[in-house]
């Protein structure tokens, strides 16, 4: 218990007093998994709705490929874009390796198809005719789209805190196109597992605690907009 | 366009899901003003048609007409052209918000400023008897109540034509037969062109001036309501019309 209540101590102590190297690793942290959530939720929300109102012959497998994309293993990500990436690869030019942007990039692998699948599920739930009564009202596509959106409000916020939530917390990935290098692609989780291995365990929970409080930070705001009242007006 | 053309107009009409033809139509015609029934069992292919002419789904084979002119598959053309129509499906289907704001959709749609959209979209709630659930978030009212929402949202974009889906069917008989009442008195006020799809002669005889006879996705009789009724094309059509009576 006195670990515990250690690493408790000391997460504190390490984010009031002000520690340079905690903060950067937070900042990272949220950059990174921000970005890619903001990214993932900027393309996975108009592909769900393409998925869920479009009708075209690849659309069943694309579908398929979205659904298996939710529950992607980090680490295939992580190995699958290091090949890529690396200097001899395909994509080695780009010199993204052990960078935030090969990590960003790897977060939106995991999280896009978690955003566009939820989406999917979404606009499938609502009665179908509702799509006929807003063309019927005289709607463009666009009007549609955002018509059918502002309804299914809570379970996109829904979609976005899933994203996020996997990103945030995911290590594999990151650990393995990121590299875990102080002051440049070190994160939360990765720094988490660093300090585990090396016995620190109460850094190992304080980190985590940091790492948990984030993510109920981030999580409460998303659930704060989720739970406001309906509004329609444009 | 000729001023003798019908306001909205089928030709040849087709429809097929999957492999199955279930709708085959070689004319239907609605002229300006007018109030037209189309009557059948359910599975006759009335929500198909309604469909159709609301040109929200593209027949199989032949071409609805508006205004004497072919409907195109253009998604502009198609979004201007149902801006003069308006559909009243069996169920409200009001979206978020208050009655008020579902009311105004339509003419916010068209791109009316909110006030002035606010302005019709109360006053057509005051016409369908709910102005005071018209702060009311929609679900939070009665389906009678959502229903008159929806043909106040329906007529406050002041359409050419009006396609009404059954709109009485989620409603208990209770409430059907004030709505009934209420809606006769409206649309005659309105003088828009009407087709009412139903199973109902009751709905019929109430609303209509013309009724076709809609079964197994073949249009077996058309005319007035008095000659339909008086002189039935088939023992289907006879027993269709005494279940409503």
């Amino acid at each position: 218990m006195d670990i515990i209540w250690q690493g408790l101590v000391q997460a504190v102590e390490l984010l009031v007093g002000g520690d340079a190297q905690v903060w950067g690793i937070v900042g990272l942290s949220l950059l990174v998994s921000g970005t890619a959530t903001a990214i993932s939720t900027a393309l996975g929300v108009p592909l769900g709705l393409a998925l869920a109102l479009g009708r075209f012959p690849a659309r069943t497998g694309v579908i398929s490929v979205v659904n298996s994309g939710m529950g992607l293993p980090p680490v295939v990500v992580g190995l699958g874009l290091s090949l890529l990436l690396w200097r001899t690869g395909p994509l080695g030019g780009l010199h993204l390796l052990y960078t935030p942007g090969a990590m960003v990039l790897a977060q939106v692998l995991l999280a896009l198809p978690l955003v566009a699948g939820l989406t999917l599920a979404a606009v499938q739930q609502l009665d179908p005719r509702l799509r006929l009564q807003i063309l019927a009202l005289g709607a463009t596509r666009g009007q549609l789209a955002r018509l059918l959106l502002r309804e299914i409000r809570g379970p996109l916020l829904g979609a976005v805190m899933a994203g996020f939530g996997a990103v945030i917390s995911e290590v594999g990935a990151s650990l393995m196109v990121g590299g875990n290098i102080l002051g440049e692609t070190r994160v939360l989780t990765t720094a988490t597992v660093l300090a585990t291995g090396r016995g620190e365990f109460d850094v190992a929970i304080a980190l985590s605690t940091i790492l948990l409080g984030l993510t109920f930070l981030v999580a409460g705001g998303l659930t704060w907009l989720q739970q406001r009242g309906p509004h329609l007006d444009e | 366009m000729s001023e003798a053309a019908p306001l909205l107009e089928v030709r040849e009409l087709r429809v097929r899901r999957g492999r199955r033809t279930v709708l085959t139509l070689p004319h239907l015609a609605l002229n300006p003003g007018e109030r037209l029934a189309v009557i059948g069992p359910n599975g006759a292919g009335k929500s198909t048609l309604l469909e159709v002419l609301a040109l929200l789904r593209p027949p199989t084979q032949g071409a609805v007409y508006f205004q004497g002119q072919p409907v195109g598959g253009h998604a502009a053309e198609l979004v201007r052209l149902r801006r003069q129509m308006a559909v009243v499906f069996q169920r409200p289907l009001l979206l978020r918000g208050t009655l008020l704001e579902n009311v105004a959709l339509g003419l916010r749609l068209r791109g009316q400023p909110a006030a002035q959209a606010a302005a019709v979209a109360q006053d057509w709630l005051a016409r369908l008897g709910v102005a005071h659930l018209a702060a009311r978030p929609a679900g939070q009212v009665s389906v009678g109540e959502a229903q008159r929402a929806s043909l106040a949202r329906a007529l406050a974009t002041a359409p050419a034509v009006l396609l009404l889906d059954e709109p009485f069917a989620a409603l208990d008989s209770l409430a059907r037969h004030a709505l009934l009442g209420t809606l006769d008195e409206v649309l005659t006020a309105a003088a828009c062109a009407v087709v009412l799809v139903t199973h109902d002669w009751r709905e019929v005889r109430r609303l209509a001036q013309r009724v076709g006879v809609l079964l197994g996705g073949h249009l077996v009789q058309l005319g007035t309501v008095t000659e339909v009724a008086q002189h039935p094309a088939s023992a289907d059509v006879a027993a269709l019309i005494a279940a409503g009576r």
